[in-house]
């Protein structure tokens, strides 16, 4: 089978997910055109700030693909995402932080500078090897893996569904939170890790390197839409939805479903971890709030409103709200949280597959009634 | 009691007529061996809960191959039968063979799945979101790790045994058709389907026709006299005409004992049956 067949192929029958794809792809050809070749006086030009922004929002929207895949798709609802995020996001921060060297406030080439605040003496061991990028890059899957693995394993095995289960995941965000805020811990309590200097040795703070890390952001995208699809296009996906549907019976038909929620949520929290990676170094800080419940329930609101069990609708999800979040917090900055309630509220009444179910009703109409007259 | 034991073990209805097969392939451990006739044999079988015996002494032989119902009034014991042999309840007593080789008494629930016996349960449940065709293949029989799983590709000769089930349960042209859109009675086939893609040698089903039209009635009798032969079916169900049309043999249980055995006209003969079920 070649390549191109098999990818034709994963894509086949997704026209939301063409549109998106389409869509992710030019603004990755437009605006690094719009930021480094059109001159800053024309209407065209598209800021730095606004080129870090748009980062950011793909970095939510693989995010938010990452919880549809064990929402949508497999019904756990996760309130703790954000934790994979945010370690994956440390687990870059750390990596950062050795990158700044001797350029610290206190000048120290050997500790960060909170650990030199702290009057620590030497590094924790486990900072060790956080002066080479592939070792943080690996760290970015595997930590968030691992704590999936071993959470999911423990959760799944005992078969805590539903509602418990959100509680439980909630817990170990907000768990997390309280011990990052530590400073005994290490990350650099509740400043968390910041002042950056450069990645791979490229200035943080260079229109180039903004540009650089809005592009990675769109890639990882992209990759991660077409490795979710393919996840859900497969027999596995099949399973998995059957699992979501009548769990009983997926067990009885002989699915080891404690096997199948394990996958689904591990490779989910990875791709959570890559979301956050990518956000840390445009953002310019990672710190204990992202592990706030708070934010894994915002996450959930983005998949909600975008339309769970539709890939391209939580991409969709994700980059509305948070364009809207831009634009309350900015203009109206008391509104947001009630407009984002009441969002909320109106989805889960009104449309309870989100804005990707109004697209497939409404589709489904227009070809009824292009049917109608034959 | 060792000398006993040791008699015991030679007496094992397997040992003994292994010498008498002589000369036959000898039939591997973990293999249903149907030689002699009879694909499931329940034999002094008792269970009670609480005191209250749902099983009393039951002994029951299905042949291979053959189409049994049972009826009975409610609490005859019917569906515990049904549990002692899907493994769901031990016996307090008794033996429950699969084949000559195989006790189920000591399998567990997923074991006895896997050796071959599919049990159909009253309220249909399938995969609403997937259509009929995906349901069977969700069901059939194939690698079902994970990994393998994930790069699986139906090969053309799964692809046929889909559209042959398809074929049998009557829902060639509902292939499409998510699940959640089928009538009740279609269900139930689908559900019938899902047990057949899993090659069962016995399948048990539990009032398959309760809650269906007429007409979807005859076409379960047509759907579970065609699989007679290919398969063993035992059939639990209350509704006399749908009985009288499939059944060839009819056990009748009541309170956990076989009452009666034997064709339609005889069972309905049967004094004591006329007793129970009228109640003089």
């Amino acid at each position: 089978m070649q390549p191109r067949r098999l990818i034709v192929e994963w894509l086949a029958q997704d026209r939301g997910g063409h549109l998106l794809l389409l869509f992710v792809l030019a603004a990755a050809v437009l605006v690094p055109i719009c930021n480094l070749a059109v001159p800053a006086d024309s209407p065209l030009h598209v800021s730095t700030y606004t080129v870090t922004l748009l980062g950011k929002y793909l970095c939510f929207a693989l995010l938010a693909i990452a919880l549809d895949l064990v929402w949508g798709y497999c019904g756990i609802l996760s309130l703790g995402h954000g934790a994979f995020f945010a370690l994956g996001g440390y687990a870059m921060g750390m990596y950062l932080m050795r990158q700044i060297g001797d350029r610290g406030v206190y000048g120290n080439a050997d500790l960060p500078d909170f650990m030199v605040f702290l009057d620590w003496k030497e590094l924790p061991w486990y900072w060790y090897g956080f002066d080479e990028f592939w070792f943080a890059a690996l760290m970015v899957m595997v930590v968030p893996g691992l704590l999936a693995f071993v959470f999911g394993w423990l959760a799944f095995r005992s078969r805590v569904t539903g509602v418990y289960l959100s509680i439980i995941t909630q817990a170990l965000t907000y768990a997390l939170m309280l011990a990052f805020f530590r400073n005994e811990m290490g990350f650099g309590g509740n400043n968390g890790l910041t002042d950056f200097k450069d990645i791979l040795g490229y200035n943080l703070q260079s229109d180039a390197t903004r540009i650089g890390l809005f592009l990675a952001s769109a890639i990882a995208l992209v990759l991660g839409y077409l490795l979710a699809r393919y996840v859900v296009r497969s027999k596995l996906g099949r399973v998995v939805i059957a699992i979501r549907d009548a769990e009983a019976r997926a067990r009885f038909v002989g699915y080891k479903v404690e096997h199948y929620k394990l996958w689904v949520f591990v490779l989910s929290a990875v791709l959570a971890g890559i979301a956050g990676a990518l956000y840390v170094p445009q953002v310019g800080i990672i710190n204990p709030s992202e592990f706030s419940p708070l934010n894994s329930i915002e996450l959930v609101v983005w998949v909600a409103i975008g339309g769970r069990g539709t890939l391209y609708g939580a991409v969709v999800g994700a980059l509305l709200v948070n364009y809207a979040k831009t634009y309350f917090t900015g203009a109206l900055p008391e509104v947001w949280l009630f407009a984002l309630g009441a969002l909320f509220v109106v989805v889960t009444l009104f449309l309870p597959k989100g804005l990707a179910g109004v697209v497939t009703l409404w589709r489904q109409r227009r070809g009824r009634r292009r049917e109608a007259p034959a | 009691m060792k000398a006993l034991d040791g008699l015991r073990a030679t007496m094992r209805r397997d040992r003994v007529f292994d010498v008498v097969n002589h000369g036959r392939r000898p039939v591997r451990p973990g293999e249903l061996d149907t030689r002699h006739g009879p694909i499931l044999y329940l034999e002094e079988v008792t269970v009670s809960f609480d005191g209250f015996k749902a099983l009393n002494d039951l002994t029951l032989y299905i042949d291979d191959g053959e189409l049994r119902c049972i009826i009975g009034p409610n609490g005859a014991g019917k569906t515990t039968m049904m549990d002692v042999i899907t493994g769901k309840t031990r016996p307090d007593t008794g033996t429950v063979y699969f084949g000559q080789t195989l006790d189920l008494t000591r399998m567990s629930e997923h074991e006895i799945a896997g050796a071959g016996i599919g049990r159909k349960f009253q309220k249909p449940t399938v995969f609403p979101e997937h259509s009929v065709f995906e349901n069977l293949e969700l069901a059939m029989q194939a690698d079902k790790r994970v990994w393998p799983t994930l790069v699986a590709r139906l090969s053309g000769e799964q692809g046929d045994r889909i559209d042959e089930v398809m074929h049998t349960i009557m829902l060639t042209e509902h292939g499409p058709t998510r699940a959640a859109q089928l009538s009740h009675g279609q269900k139930q086939w689908l559900e019938i389907g899902m047990l057949l893609m899993q090659n069962p040698r016995l399948l048990l089903v539990d009032e398959p026709v309760a809650g269906m039209t007429h007409q979807e009635i005859e076409r379960t009798a047509e759907l579970l006299n065609g699989l007679a032969g290919k398969h063993s079916v035992v059939v639990v169900e209350h509704d006399m005409e749908f009985v009288r049309s499939i059944a060839r043999t009819v056990t009748v249980l009541h309170e956990g004992h076989v009452l009666a055995e034997g064709d339609m006209d005889e069972v309905q003969n049967h004094p004591r049956v006329i007793e129970v079920y009228l109640g003089e």
